[in-house]
């Protein structure tokens, strides 16, 4: 267990370097740099002294060398495009993009898993039913829902159309501003949980409609368990394993969809920061980004095999599985 | 699901070739005097007729039907003063319906390009690891494994952005379809090499081998055609994928330039949640995408219910 947990931290490392340095040298060498966009407005000394400042006059190595050894003691530097420090610009919406993506899971785990459990286990109508929703669930993916849904807010009101609080200026109490969350929430986590939710229903209802063909749920009916307590106590358990795996594989489909539902909804997320560093070429805030996209894949990733390694004793002892 | 899915892909091509024929107007034909005028409502007077809109309030964008005046269909006869918008019209007085067709050439004809690409480059790189093996296998994977684990929208996000934000449309048709193939070779190299791995060690690959037949032969001949029930597969479920990915970038104003007729362009037009709400009619190539999407999940979910 501890070389399996070591290999999947080495990995999770590898990762969030190799995929920050990507970021930084690739837009460091796309065209139009940030320098050529300001000095369409500046004279040839400030546009020279500003490219100083920036570091942008010394070769590509050894900036990205002098930003690595920040980066190694998580001092990601300076941002072009806000003078300020990428740490604090990237603290704040990595924080939305995490619960944005947090709540949505929550709501796709509450939708999907409690409707594949009974279309798996029943029949009829309302099993029909489930599945022709779960069908037309998988076929909204984030953009085609945040518009649906954008477009459904305009119209009646339901819910704020965008954003994540109303009025910024506004001086609100904690509470206030919790309530205020509450009423933004809803809409793009709800576009981004529909495609996952059905995903989950098809999985969990094959993985318990399967489950509930081994002997040890047809013994327990034998036993006289009754029909609700033993799907849930014997069949549900047995068919947790594909479904939790699934959730690794869904921690990047979150935070595409993420990116695609904050830019419609205009939530103020990782997805959009980084969106706005790649156009401006602001170097270490697109590497920042890059940086914590990959720690919070990597980690998802982590948890969600770590999740697996315990229901499953075989990846736990170091067998294949 | 293989008959299904060839099929699906064929009529999909198809379509993507003969769209813009069936356009009433061209993709850029501009009415500026039906600047998001409404879909028109058909009549049955010995046929199929419009009343043609008159603009009631310029600044509410209100139209009213001209009750006194019939046309026919945009296909049968045509009135510059009078166009017929049987989806609409968007922000430049542009028909919906003829924009979404040449959209469909743009979009699905990007989709198949890249999802063409994929699975060439898939089925190459998966078949020589698994016919190799050793470190040519471990490093084809892991570098596909890698490509599998980043969020693809992200990639296709950096790779497009490092490029010059402006380009024309023929370049963006090359670079974007090519960046698609990046993300979405993998998937399709780790099927093939599997069946590869196994298939390699079969009487008929040793024979080959045994009459000479240079590897390059055997994979392209033997091995690649024994994957093609995978490939198909894989196809099916890039394409939606890539006409997504197509939507989304052209969406954020880094797909296709604004005048070409791309249903991610045409959806950037409808992204304000004000012209949404007014003039929800923009939004009809999203109504295409999940079609098209749902069509797909439909063909998916075939096999699954044969079984029981």
């Amino acid at each position: 267990m501890g070389r399996y947990l070591l290999t999947r931290l080495a990995f999770a490392l590898l990762l969030v370097f190799v995929v920050s340095s990507a970021a930084l040298i690739l837009t460091r060498i796309a065209p139009g740099s940030f320098i050529e966009q300001q000095c369409v407005t500046l004279s040839r000394e400030e546009c020279d002294a500003l490219r100083k400042k920036l570091g942008l006059d010394r070769p590509l190595a050894e900036q990205y060398m002098s930003w690595m050894s920040g980066a190694i003691r998580l001092d990601f530097g300076q941002s072009f495009l806000y003078s300020r420090p990428v740490n604090a610009l990237i603290g704040e919406r990595a924080l939305n993009t995490a619960m944005l993506a947090t709540i949505a899971l929550l709501f796709a785990t509450a939708i999907g898993i409690p409707l594949g459990v009974y279309s798996g286990t029943s029949r009829g109508a309302g099993r029909a039913i489930v599945r022709v929703l779960s069908v037309i669930g998988l076929s909204v993916p984030p953009l085609i829902g945040s518009l649906a849904l954008v477009f459904l807010a305009a119209r009646t009101g339901w819910f704020p159309v965008g954003g994540m609080t109303s009025s910024a200026g506004v001086e609100m109490t904690w509470t206030q501003w919790l309530a205020d969350l509450a009423r933004h929430l809803p809409l793009p986590a709800l576009a981004l949980a529909i495609p996952m939710a059905a995903t989950l229903e098809r999985l969990q209802s094959d993985a318990i409609e399967s489950a509930s063909h081994e002997s040890f749920v047809a013994a327990s009916r034998a036993r006289g368990v009754a029909r609700m307590r033993s799907i849930l106590r014997h069949a549900w358990p047995v068919s947790l394993r594909p479904v939790l795996g699934l959730y690794g594989v869904m921690i990047g489909t979150l935070f595409s969809g993420s990116f695609v539902v904050e830019v419609v909804t205009s939530w103020p997320g990782l997805g959009q920061l980084m969106f706005a560093a790649l156009r401006a070429r602001d170097l270490f805030l697109v590497a920042g980004c890059a940086a914590t996209g990959a720690f919070f894949l990597a980690a998802g990733t982590l948890i969600s095999d770590l999740l697996l390694a315990y229901t499953d004793p075989r990846v736990r002892s170091g067998e294949r599985a | 699901m293989i008959r299904r899915a060839g099929i699906f892909l064929a009529a999909l091509t198809l379509f993507a070739v003969i769209a813009p024929w069936l356009a009433p107007y061209e993709a850029g034909e501009a009415f500026h005097d039906f600047l998001h005028a409404p879909p028109m409502r058909p009549h049955f007077e010995g046929g199929i007729v419009f009343h043609p809109l008159v603009l009631a309030d310029r600044l509410e964008q209100r139209f009213e039907p001209n009750r006194e005046r019939m046309v026919r269909m945009p296909w049968i006869e045509r009135f510059e003063d009078a166009p017929v918008f049987l989806l609409g019209a968007d922000d430049f007085g542009r028909d919906v319906l003829s924009r979404l067709l040449y959209g469909a050439r743009t979009s699905i004809g990007l989709s198949l390009v890249a999802t063409l690409g994929a699975v060439l480059i898939g089925a190459l790189a998966g078949a020589w690891a698994g016919y190799r093996g050793g470190w040519v296998d471990d490093a084809i994977m892991r570098i596909a494994d890698f490509v599998i684990v980043l969020p693809a929208i992200y990639v296709v996000l950096v790779l497009r952005a490092v490029l010059p934000l402006v380009l024309s449309a023929s370049t963006v048709f090359v670079l974007v379809s090519w960046i698609f193939v990046v993300v979405g070779w993998p998937f399709v190299a780790k099927g093939v090499r599997a069946i590869v791995a196994v298939e390699r060690s079969r009487e008929y690959v040793q024979a080959a081998q045994s009459l000479g037949a240079r590897p390059l032969r055997i994979l392209t001949v033997h091995l690649i055609p024994a994957c093609a029930s995978h490939l198909l597969v894989q196809a099916t479920l890039l394409l939606p994928a890539f006409i997504l990915a197509e939507a989304t970038l052209s969406f954020i104003g880094l797909g296709f330039p604004d005048p070409v007729a791309s249903w991610g362009t045409m959806l950037a037009g409808a992204g304000n949640y004000n012209a949404v709400a007014r003039f929800p009619w923009t939004l009809a190539p999203a109504v295409a995408i999940f079609a098209i999407v749902l069509l797909t999940n439909l063909l998916a979910s075939q096999p699954a219910r044969n079984h029981h």
